[in-house]
């Protein structure tokens, strides 16, 4: 059973596309990434599957089940991480942690205690005078307390210092090793390569790529890093160039063959062949017509 | 329960403030009576002689120099609105505040149905509107028996019963409007009050616009009209009821659907 899996999903808030035609599986134990500028849709696809907004179109379910029909099933089984958590106003942030398990009928105290303890979070201040990086402490613990089967955050470490971030990721470790399912949406593209095992792109409402991280920077492109001299004029396939003095360095999607016979032409003192980061990645679907050419699907 | 025990306590500070001024200025006008007595005759020939509004506020039908006639009139305003302004203020802000405070996010990933979610701050709605009248017709009798008078129970539970259903009435009305906007809409709530208020101050004056009176929930709070007839009009109240009514419908129909921002 997969943990989540969504069909032509499409949402419009009127007139205005949120996501469309989203297809996109996601199985149980991973460690899914979303990526996607702002305005993506990244968002809409989270709060869809969460039931806050009713879909135009399509379906979803999480866990095997109807994300419409059996909403109250899996918001039990699941916990949530919003990009930006707001609090009621005059509760501490235990009140916050006890109301949030009293929603779910459960007595979290102690695993609540304990996740307190880990993220560095002083339980007896005021959740809606907290900075952001605390009100996102107490987010994560709102969301972990009950141990879900399946955790979605949306923008996770944003706000979170360094430590902070590196304890939330041994965290989800922890819930994986448990058999739980991880979504997460981020900006922060070395944070997915480091930490996700699966990926999709999403793109002007659309998953554009998907799969695991690995196949993901697979695309083909290469970095091409050049000490000397060499001209690129008429090689076909190449983006992102930057020249400088002393060489040259570009993302290459173009035939091997030319990009070796153009080498080939030129004085070259160093020359290095990588795979690109997934930041490089991101950019190649983002750039000009990436999506069109490269597009797996997902 | 858990919602309706949190809502309560997050309603808590408003319901001392406005319980508590009200109740204040109802003993106020309580204990100003033994004083006033003597010149509620004087009063009396002055309201009088006001024209429609002295049919306006009820005045031509009271008398001001018993303790029922001087408490309906002189009350009667301060319970009727100023409990209707509290009674509106809760309702309208208890759906758009999660979504004006950006809580909604976090309340509605919980295991709650809207349904549920509307239910049970609906409960907390009427719990604190009913809370208090009940609080404010104790404080009532209270002060009336500490100016040595006897407790004039049915006047009082007459009067305090017209003006507790009429402000649940508002905060039916009020919860309703609170589920269709995504921010603040407290100044809907004060303004739809305000209306009615004057709505039955224009029916009473002009008798062209007495229908008016089966559109605003203070008709049935006259308290010229309970007192003299001895029981509550019941075709405004039904009516009154129908709106709560329409009030509830809408706040389910539309939070249950609703897209949360």
């Amino acid at each position: 059973m997969d943990a989540i899996r969504t069909e032509a999903l499409t949402k419009y808030y009127g007139r205005i596309r949120g996501m469309e035609n989203v297809s996109l599986t996601v199985e149980r134990g991973q460690l899914f990434g979303l990526i996607g500028p702002n305005g993506a849709g990244k968002s809409t696809l989270i709060r869809t599957l969460l039931g806050l907004v009713r879909p135009t179109a399509g379906r979803a379910q999480m866990l095997g089940l109807d994300t419409v029909k059996d909403r109250e099933r899996i918001l039990a089984r699941t916990g949530y991480l919003p990009a930006e958590p707001a609090f009621w106003p005059g509760m501490r942030v235990r009140d916050v942690l006890r109301l949030s398990a009293e929603l779910r009928g459960m007595d979290c105290g102690k695993a609540a205690e304990r996740l307190c303890r880990r993220l560095e979070l002083d339980p007896s201040r005021r959740a809606d005078q907290l900075s952001l990086g605390n009100k996102k402490k107490t987010a994560i613990v709102c969301a972990l307390q009950h141990e879900p089967e399946l955790l979605i955050a949306d923008e996770p470490t944003s706000g979170l210092d360094p430590l902070m971030q590196r304890e939330f990721f041994a965290l989800l470790s922890e819930r994986r090793a448990a058999g739980a399912t991880v979504f997460l949406s981020s900006h922060v593209l070395s944070e997915v390569q480091r930490h996700c095992s699966h990926a999709a792109v999403i793109r002007q409402g659309g998953v554009i790529a998907a799969g695991a991280v690995e196949q993901l920077i697979h695309t083909g492109a290469r970095r091409v890093s050049i000490r000397g001299c060499v001209c690129l004029e008429g090689l076909d396939g190449v983006r992102d160039e930057r020249v400088t003095d002393e060489g040259a360095d570009f993302l290459y999607s173009g035939d091997m063959d030319a990009l070796l016979a153009a080498l080939a032409r030129g004085q070259i003192q160093d020359l290095a062949i990588t795979e690109p980061t997934l930041e490089e990645v991101f950019l190649h679907y983002y750039g000009k017509g990436g999506a069109e050419n490269d597009a797996r699907p997902a | 329960m858990t919602l309706v025990r949190h809502e309560l306590r997050q309603g808590r500070t408003a319901f001392v403030l406005w319980t508590g001024c009200i109740g204040a200025l109802l003993c106020a006008c309580v204990f100003l009576y033994p004083e006033m007595k003597g010149q509620m005759a004087a009063v009396g020939d002055m309201f009088a002689s006001m024209g429609r509004f002295t049919a306006a506020f009820g005045m031509d039908r009271l008398d001001m120099g018993t303790l029922t006639g001087y408490y309906a009139v002189e009350c009667g305003n301060i319970l009727g609105l100023g409990g209707a302004f509290y009674a509106s203020m809760t309702g309208v802000c208890a759906l758009s505040r999660e979504e004006r405070d950006r809580t909604a996010e976090l309340l509605l990933t919980h295991p709650m149905s809207r349904r549920r979610v509307t239910a049970e701050k609906l409960a907390a709605v009427l719990a604190q509107i009913g809370a208090m009248d009940l609080v404010l017709l104790g404080l009532s009798a209270l002060s009336v028996a500490l100016i040595g008078q006897a407790v004039p129970w049915r006047a009082l539970l007459l009067l305090h019963g017209a003006c507790t259903i009429m402000h649940l009435e508002l905060g039916c009305v009020c919860f309703g409007l609170s589920a269709f906007p995504r921010r603040s809409s407290a100044g809907v709530g004060l303004g739809l009050t305000a209306m009615m208020y004057f709505l039955e101050l224009l029916a009473n004056i002009a008798e062209r616009a007495r229908p008016l009176k089966y559109l605003t929930a203070f008709a049935y709070c006259e308290g010229a009209d309970i007192l003299s007839a001895g029981r509550l009009d019941t075709p405004l109240v039904l009516c009154g009821m129908a709106l709560a009514t329409a009030g509830i419908m809408a706040a389910f129909r539309r939070y249950t659907t609703k897209d949360i921002a």
